[in-house]
């Protein structure tokens, strides 16, 4: 028998002690693992919605164009340059027209941005197509009427047909500034409500066909972004600026980054607890088997081989714990990889693009790493109560007493 | 006539003393010992409690330092020895008896009789062929898979004894061996005892108080407040 085989035997001789230590820290283990492969899921959804109905390869912007400052979307539109309306041509750009307008639902009044797009775009993952006109649905083309050649086919999101109290087919008044300043209105009709998790495509935001609205505002050929299609470089532009997905991802990565400090303390809790247990089981270990290391020392160990073996002993509750996790929660979160993590009614206040159902995440680096945190934990937690028997004299370990 | 000189002691002690400091006071627990014992003893430290027996038993099994004086084991000056020396005199010639058996209780009487072995670093065959046969010895080899608990007072202080033997020490020290058993089991296994240091020349020291013990030993040393009160030949000399 080496050390190791020792340990194990004395971990197992310890019987239901050691498995009650050794449940607890597998469920660590897997709850850590689960977290944390939320927290990636979460972040890995949240980046893959928004890329695919935002950020696409990224914004080409007129140059007085800011995001954060609706005042400037008065003066945030030009002529789209002709490298960007070649690539729009090509299905690879998709030129967005962006005006602040007023509407007046029920005689309610919001204010929106309306977004002038090609219907006929595939850059960005929102059903555009329904601004053409023609209703895809049978079944919506029979609950609905299509808006008639004076009315303005509107898209918009479920949030904010939840906000505006608007329905699929509902009409509306729209009212916007042309590009002398004038104000105008018509009527609007909602061709299709659509849903998504990005909530910057939704909350706030009219989706209308471009070339009407460019000719209602009297801005002929113009834009205010272009969205690049994925994988497509930017052109050379001198006076429209580049925005790259990273310039987009930012504030989603920074709140994924607290998100993830909020979690690391929910799994170093349960960490702490674990490792409590642990603790406890060596102090208590220590205390109760000083005769043993009065024996062990009398044959012949030295004081730090029976260091070596209660840390041992310590660092198979870890093996052992990790053994155990991977036996119930290797197919419990591969169960939930698949299936998926319902999400709380009120997941859209997280500011995040999730999504009803959140997908965990797990990579090879996040079990590997957990693994290896967890047993260096356990090792080193098992170590510290150990360091006492340096100082145990064999005559008092003998008479069952700590020096 | 016999020629051959006499072989050098296995142990010798001198002028050997053990304080303790209790509070503020000191406690003498050994106050001066001088004495040796040659190979193939069979001998007894006897007396009151708190004469010194343990301590002496202690010291001579480098589980303990002396406060002054010398103790001579095997040729090693126990009180210069580091804590990793002293581990490898005990591992190697020192073989250790105690009153309440000190049995590991999770592993079988062939584990804890192998125990002894797995520092020397002896195969795994050499190492099984030494535990059966100390298990012979005490007449515990159908016993080799019980765990202690199994076992009654006797067989358990039998396995220690196989325990301490199967390294083929030159050595063993018994601690009140007998303290808790009954006449029969005393008896018993005094007479494993005596057996092999007849047949192996080990050189037994107890420390006893027990008249079941003393009328084994061949050597009788009394100890007396930490000093030797008497040196004379036991009832079996």
């Amino acid at each position: 028998m080496t050390l190791p085989k020792l340990a194990f035997k004395n971990l197992l001789g310890a019987g239901l002690r050691t498995w009650l230590n050794v449940f607890v820290l597998s469920l660590s283990f897997v709850l850590i693992i689960f977290v944390r492969g939320l927290i990636e899921g979460m972040n890995r959804q949240a980046e893959r919605a928004m890329i695919a109905t935002e950020v696409a390869g990224g914004h080409v912007q007129h140059p007085a164009y800011d995001p954060y400052d609706p005042l400037t979307l008065t003066d945030a539109h030009g002529l789209v340059p002709a490298p960007l309306a070649d690539l729009a041509a090509a299905g690879k750009a998709a030129p967005i027209l962006i005006i602040q307008g007023t509407i007046y639902p029920e005689g309610r009044l919001f204010t929106v941005r309306i977004k002038g797009i090609d219907p006929g775009q595939r850059v960005i993952d929102v059903p555009t197509a329904l601004l053409s006109g023609a209703i895809p649905s049978a079944a919506s083309a029979a609950s609905t009427a299509p808006p008639t050649p004076d009315e303005i086919p509107a898209l918009i999101g479920s949030r904010m047909a939840k906000t505006t109290g608007l329905k699929k087919g509902d009409t509306f008044s729209l009212q916007w500034r042309d590009s002398h300043g004038t104000f105008d209105a018509r009527e609007a009709r909602v061709v299709e409500i659509f849903s998504t998790s990005v909530q910057t495509v939704d909350i706030g935001q009219i989706w209308v066909p471009l070339s009407l609205l460019r000719e209602l505002t009297g801005m002929p050929g113009e834009a205010t972004i272009a969205v690049l299609a994925q994988g497509t470089p930017p052109p050379e532009l001198s006076s429209w600026v580049f925005r790259g997905p990273d310039y987009f991802l930012a504030d989603l990565k920074s709140m994924v980054a607290a998100k993830t400090v909020g979690s690391s303390i929910l799994y170093t809790i349960l960490l702490l607890l674990a490792m409590l247990a642990i603790f406890d089981t060596q102090v208590l270990s220590i205390f109760h088997r000083r005769r043993e290391m009065g024996t062990l020392m009398a044959l012949g160990f030295t004081r730090g081989k029976v260091i070596g073996l209660f840390t041992l002993e310590g660092f198979f509750h870890g093996v052992l714990a990790a053994l155990v996790a991977a036996a119930y929660g290797i197919p419990l979160l591969a169960w939930i990889a698949k299936t998926g993590w319902a999400m709380p009614g009120d997941v859209d206040s997280y500011g995040f693009a999730i999504g009803d159902k959140l997908f965990p995440t797990y990579s090879a680096g996040l079990v590997a790493g957990t693994t290896v945190l967890v047993l260096l934990v356990t090792t080193v937690v098992s170590f510290l109560p150990t360091r006492r028997i340096a100082k145990l004299k064999p005559t008092d370990a003998l008479r069952g007493r700590l020096t | 006539m016999n020629d051959t000189p006499p072989a050098a002691p296995l142990i010798v002690t001198k002028d050997l003393k053990k304080i303790y400091p209790m509070g503020q006071h000191k406690i003498e627990a050994l106050a001066g010992v001088t004495l040796s014992f040659a190979k193939g003893e069979f001998a007894g430290l006897v007396g009151p409690s708190g004469s010194g027996k343990t301590t002496l038993l202690n010291i001579v099994g480098s589980l303990d330092a002396p406060s002054s004086g010398s103790a001579v084991v095997m040729g090693q000056a126990v009180e210069s020895l580091t804590h990793k020396q002293a581990a490898r005199l005990r591992n190697h010639h020192i073989g250790f008896i105690f009153q309440t058996f000190n049995l590991l209780p999770v592993y079988t009487v062939y584990e804890n009789v192998e125990f002894a072995l797995l520092l020397l670093g002896d195969p795994p065959a050499v190492r099984r062929r030494k535990v059966m046969a100390a298990l012979d010895w005490v007449h515990l080899a159908d016993r080799a898979k019980s765990k202690p608990a199994q076992l009654s007072g006797g067989q358990s202080q039998r396995v220690a004894i196989a325990r301490a033997v199967v390294k083929e020490p030159g050595i063993i020290l018994a601690d009140e061996p007998t303290a808790n058993l009954d006449a029969e089991n005393s008896h018993g296994i005094l007479h494993t005892m005596e057996k092999i240091n007849r047949d192996l020349g080990t050189t037994f020291i107890f420390a006893t108080h027990d008249p079941k013990v003393i009328q084994h030993l061949r050597r009788k040393i009394t100890l007396v407040d930490g000093r030797v009160a008497a040196d004379e030949p036991g009832e079996r000399a």
